[in-house]
């Protein structure tokens, strides 16, 4: 599914050199729910930007469905971002001013698809994460965790093969972050997507099948999670 | 994505900044506008001039005097008594300028009117009765003077629209005494009035009488420099306006014979109607270009402050511009997006300024000064000029958003 192979990304800071990754060989199986930990600077986000298309890495190979994607122009990583891999993001990332069923929409424009489908397929996407009554609000008009959801929706309705969240629940509370776990185990399991995603919150890690941790550009450690997820069953205490 | 979706996020970008895309769209607005109604009220002016023009005949020549020069100085056209009589006579004669049908000669000078307590100034003309032919004198009442009256020198005047109106109120005017400069004359004709009028070609404000009771009553004899009765200025017909230019060149030949000219050392000029409508032509034109060079100054104005807007609004919607690429937005998707907005902001503008333009010219036409049209020709041409405008000056601001980096472009605060 996905294969990192010897990826090394470097940044020239003037004359300064940033190694950002060094030499990273990852695989992800298809529908793996995979967390990436690891503290601030170790290249996290370095690394979710290669996996979504991005970024380019300085060396070595990123396999995506067995193609390489290292020689891709500009508009082929974008079609690829637009048909293969949803984003989710921290800080939503949702347009401004614009209705939640707009805001889903935007992928489908990019990829051609007709107006009277668009709306529909928006419409579906928005119900499954449980927002089909909240389609003409704007952003400033939903709660933090309702805008997550939208993002997701955005993420899921040109029906990816992956799913990268970069602290999905950084700024979400509790209750909500578990809601956005629920659905990304659902999306793993149910619906056979790839999902991986940075998290700080070991509890929220330990709902994956898979932690890799990260340290100065390197991966320092994985581990296969096994036991029952203590902080989704922890809500169903509390509820 | 298409251009009906692009057109809609445009649209939807400019509603969200009604006051700056009013302010922005601005400068096209008045470009456009002075644009739209400078070439229409120039049309309507040069309309209005080969209408005037026109309506005294197309087939008129005249033939002036030249300029008198006295130590180098030079007087100007007409104030050198070079014409006679008798010059008039030669060229009436077929055999010597065959394209002429008829000749008027003139003298005129300007005098006082006087009907018991009214009095008014005008230029009064005499002339032969072959001017109301040559001149196509519209007639509101009564009759030119004929042939007869002519020879005897007779007291009858022929008065313009205007001067019967001060004098008349246009009521009773015929078979009236007036006096021209105190000498009696009885009114026999009244020319129809016909509003203001330009190129010299008023008649409103001119009294025609016989050019011989005009030399024995009121100018007095002026012998002309190659001898016999000078006349000021002589009004040609020629049998038809395809023959206008061979009967300039035969009374030129002609008077250059008469006066023994060499060299082209003319001492008196014949023009032909087109020769005057041409020059009108030439300085409506220029006047058109110039103005309309003045409208596309400010149309590159008006560009630049749409530029200007453009890449405030790039740098403000980094962000937009960031997730669209993310979700998978080409280069191409965000270029097409800024362009359409560059170019609905200076095509409404143009479209407003249109209408503005289309508004100063029939406020014009509504004032009776002139008739002015806006033209096909001209919105085509401010349509043009708009949508260039939006390309040009929209085509910078939209590659800078295009060539954006999306992982840059989504941290920018």
């Amino acid at each position: 599914m996905i294969r990192l192979q010897d990826v090394t990304k470097v940044y020239n800071m003037g004359t300064v050199q940033v190694h950002a990754l060094r030499r990273v060989t990852l695989d992800v199986a298809e529908g793996e729910l995979m967390a990436i930990m690891g503290p601030s600077g170790s290249g996290k986000s370095t690394l979710m930007n290669i996996l979504g298309c991005l970024d380019q890495p300085t060396a070595g190979e990123y396999y995506l469905e067995g193609t390489s994607v290292n020689s891709l122009t500009d508009d082929q990583l974008a079609e690829i971002r637009n048909k293969k891999i949803g984003f989710v993001f921290q800080n939503y990332n949702l347009l401004a001013r614009t209705s939640a069923l707009d805001n889903v929409q935007v992928p489908l424009v990019y990829a051609g698809v007709p107006a009277s489908l668009r709306r529909s397929r928006a419409v579906d996407a928005l119900k499954s994460v449980g927002l089909g009554d909240r389609l003409s609000h704007k952003p400033n008009e939903l709660s933090g965790g309702q805008q997550q959801r939208v993002t997701i929706a955005r993420a899921l309705v040109n029906q990816p093969t992956i799913i990268l969240a970069d602290e999905p629940t950084g700024n979400l509370d509790t209750r909500t972050g578990r809601e956005i776990i629920e659905i990304f185990q659902q999306l793993s399991l149910e619906r056979g997507i790839t999902v991986v995603f940075v998290t700080h919150d070991a509890e929220v890690a330990a709902c994956t099948q898979r932690i890799v941790r990260l340290r100065d550009g390197l991966i320092t450690g994985e581990e296969k999670v096994d036991e029952a997820c203590a902080y989704l069953s922890a809500e169903t205490e509390a509820v | 994505m298409d251009v009906i979706e692009s057109l809609r996020l445009a649209t939807r970008g400019l509603a969200a900044n009604k006051m700056r895309s009013l302010l922005t769209m601005l400068g096209i607005i008045i470009g456009v506008g002075a644009v739209i109604a400078l070439l229409s009220i120039g049309q309507g002016a040069q309309n209005a001039i080969t209408e005037q023009i026109q309506d005294i005949g197309s087939n008129l020549i005249f033939v002036f005097p030249g300029s008198l020069t006295q130590a180098g100085a030079s007087f100007g056209a007409g104030t050198l008594a070079s014409l006679s009589l008798k010059d008039a006579e030669a060229i009436a004669n077929p055999a010597n300028c065959p394209d002429c049908a008829a000749v008027a000669p003139q003298r005129s000078g300007v005098a006082q009117i006087i009907y018991r307590s009214a009095n008014t100034s005008a230029t009064v003309v005499g002339t032969t009765p072959e001017y109301a032919f040559v001149r196509k004198l519209p007639l509101a009442e009564g009759s030119f003077f004929n042939g007869q009256e002519s020879a005897r020198a007779s007291r009858v005047a022929i008065l313009g629209g205007a001067i019967a109106e001060d004098l008349f109120d246009l009521e009773g005017a015929l078979g009236q005494t007036i006096r021209i400069d105190r000498v009696p004359f009885r009114v026999i004709g009244v020319l129809e009035e016909q509003g203001i009028g330009g190129g010299g070609a008023n008649l409103d404000m001119q009294v025609f009488v016989p050019l011989t009771t005009a030399r024995a009553r009121l100018f007095g004899s002026l012998v002309a420099k190659g001898g016999g009765d000078a006349v000021s200025l002589i009004n040609v017909s020629a049998v038809s306006e395809q023959r206008v230019d061979a009967a300039v060149e035969q009374i030129t030949e002609l008077l250059r014979a008469r006066h023994r000219i060499q060299y082209q050392d003319d001492d008196c000029t014949a023009t032909s109607q087109q020769d005057i409508l041409g020059v009108f032509n030439q300085v409506t034109s220029i006047l058109t270009i110039f103005l309309t060079a003045i409208a596309a100054i400010s149309l590159l104005v008006g560009g630049i402050g749409i530029m200007n807007i453009m890449l405030v609004s790039v740098t403000e919607r980094t962000r937009e511009i960031g997730i669209r690429k993310a979700v998978g937005a080409k280069r191409r998707d965000i270029m097409v997006q800024f362009l359409i907005e560059a170019m609905v902001l200076s095509i409404l503008g143009g479209l407003i300024g249109i209408g503005f333009g289309a508004a100063a010219a029939a406020l014009v036409s509504a004032t009776g000064v002139l008739d002015t049209g806006v033209s096909g020709q001209s919105v085509a041409l401010a349509v043009g000029f708009s949508v260039s405008v939006g390309l040009f000056f929209g085509l910078y601001p939209a590659t800078r958003a295009a060539s954006l980096n999306p992982i840059d472009a989504l941290r920018y605060e």
